[in-house]
């Protein structure tokens, strides 16, 4: 548990020193300039923000409904746990694996090309079994003496589910939402072949274009370029400030939880 | 004197898989009164109550025969939409269960999942209910505070309450009290003696002062079976089978 710790905080420590020295206003809102040795990397926050953001979008209804059929409708059978057993199979396929299936499906078979969207697509079916899982338990978390409360009262199954079952299974659901936003977020592999680029010159105009990702620019950062030395402190901001937005948004996910069991009891 | 029959049960069998819980049980329940089943855990009080508003539809692999009518309405008949039943059939379940929402919130819920729309006539049918299950003194000020913050006996009179919301005509009680004390009982027992002027009542009770406290009818359930059936007086003064009188006596049970 403490080298956890010590390795967390020499992540953060490490990260921060080397990272936080670049890290200014223009380094936040400008796009890179003169072969990425200068400027910001306010192109790549964006990007990061908007696949991250896609993803969400795609998988968080898709995830949650799957996670009610399994839990509230589907009857216990074979079939079920097939499907059980693929989500969690699915949670362990590698993420570069993601990263060609999403090539070959959503860039070449749906034609959308290396964009936005296929990125989003992408990292939504990345997500996917984080989120399912975390519903599932969420709905079953939620205790059989209010669904048959509800019910008793007329309402029928549907009813129930959608006004009281989910409702509160709501923080459990957003926990596990922003749970796979951090990991969605720095993920690299699965958008190496299908959103990602080196560089752009401005911000993405639509769902189609490419966009550059701060843990894929990252990766570009320490592998090409012809200045090395002057990308590696860059590489280091871009470091910190993912790291940074990961971090806080595991922060929400334990202030949500938190709240959630103050209000159960 | 009004003898009207507001539900009857004929020749009730229930299968847990395959296990009988309840053998060819006939039962009478009169309207506005207070009908009490009695009897040790496991006779199958809570199966039988629970097949008045269809709740065991709800546990899996079960099965069940004989006839159950609300007036004349048999209940199982297969156009029945056990929704339709449950509207005019309430229940208040054996441990205190209010909605995670707030007071009016859990009141509300009923009404609008029974097409009440306005607000206003939500407004005021959220007083009268919870004035009905003598609990509006207590919440007036706090309405949008979460129900889970009230104690037992307030959640349980809250989820009568929730009961009341709904034009319902018979409440179940499934064991209200079971996890009361006695002071949130007392408050329970004699709501129900006010109720019972508006509604049918039927409680499951394993404490056998409490069925001679409130209720009219008295039916003792033992393994399944409907041993004996009458008036609560008559039951407790005078019951006819022996195993009654073993168990209202305290020799088992």
């Amino acid at each position: 548990m403490f080298t956890t710790l010590f390795f967390l905080g020499l992540i953060i420590f490490f990260v921060g020193v080397r990272g936080a020295k670049v890290i200014s206003w223009e380094f936040l809102t400008q796009i890179p300039r003169c072969s990425m040795t200068q400027g910001g990397v306010a192109p790549a926050i964006v990007g990061t923000l908007y696949i991250t953001l896609g993803a969400i979008l795609f998988s968080l209804p898709l995830g949650v409904a799957c996670a009610v059929y399994l839990c509230e409708y589907s009857p216990k059978g074979f079939m079920v746990n097939i499907i059980r057993i693929s989500i969690n199979n699915l949670a362990g396929v590698p993420s570069v694996v993601f990263g060609l299936f999403g090539l070959a499906v959503f860039v070449k078979f749906f034609g959308f090309g290396v964009s936005i969207l296929s990125g989003s697509l992408t990292l939504g079916i990345l997500a996917l079994p984080l989120i399912i899982s975390s519903t599932q338990e969420a709905l079953l978390a939620v205790p059989q003496s209010i669904r048959e409360a509800s019910l008793s009262l007329g309402a029928t199954k549907w009813e129930t589910i959608k006004r009281i079952v989910l409702p509160a299974a709501l923080p459990g659901i957003l926990t596990g939402v922003i749970l796979s936003i951090g990991r969605v977020a720095g993920e690299t592999a699965p958008i190496l072949f299908t959103a990602a680029a080196f560089y752009m010159r401005g911000y993405p105009k639509s769902v189609f274009s490419e966009v550059m990702a701060l843990p894929y620019h990252i990766y570009a950062l320490m592998t090409e370029g012809v200045h090395p030395d002057r990308q590696m402190a860059i590489a280091y901001g871009c470091s910190f400030i993912l790291l940074f937005l990961v971090l806080s948004i595991s922060g929400i996910a334990i202030i949500i939880r938190q709240k959630q069991r103050i209000q159960h009891g | 004197m009004d003898k009207k029959i507001k539900m009857r049960a004929e020749g009730v069998n229930f299968f847990y898989g395959r296990t009988q819980a309840l053998k060819n049980v006939d039962i009478l329940i009169h309207a506005n009164q207070v009908t009490a089943l009695i009897g040790p855990s496991g006779c199958g009080k809570s199966t039988f109550i629970r097949l008045f508003n269809r709740m065991n539809e709800l546990v899996p692999d079960t099965s069940l025969s004989g006839n159950i009518y609300l007036d004349d309405l048999e209940i199982n008949s297969a156009q029945i939409d056990p929704v339709e039943i449950r509207k005019r059939v309430g229940m208040v379940f054996q441990k205190p269960n209010p909605f995670p929402k707030s007071i009016f919130d859990n009141i509300s819920y009923g009404l609008r999942v029974n097409g009440v729309r306005d607000a206003n006539s939500i407004e005021e049918r959220v007083e009268a209910s919870l004035k009905k299950a003598a609990i509006w003194d207590e919440v007036k000020n706090r309405l949008n505070d979460s129900a889970l913050k009230l104690s037992g006996g307030q959640q349980q009179r809250l989820c009568i309450a929730r009961c009341l919301a709904v034009d319902t005509e018979v409440i179940l009680f499934d064991e209200p009290c079971a996890s009361l004390d006695p002071i949130s009982t007392a408050k329970i027992e004699e709501l129900i003696l006010e109720l019972k002027k508006d509604y049918t009542i039927v409680i499951v009770t394993h404490n056998m002062q409490q069925a001679a406290r409130v209720s009219d009818y008295t039916g003792f359930f033992l393994l399944g079976e409907l041993i004996e059936f009458g008036k609560t007086q008559d039951i407790f003064t005078a019951p006819q089978d022996k195993r009654t009188e073993a168990y209202i006596t305290g020799r088992f049970g």
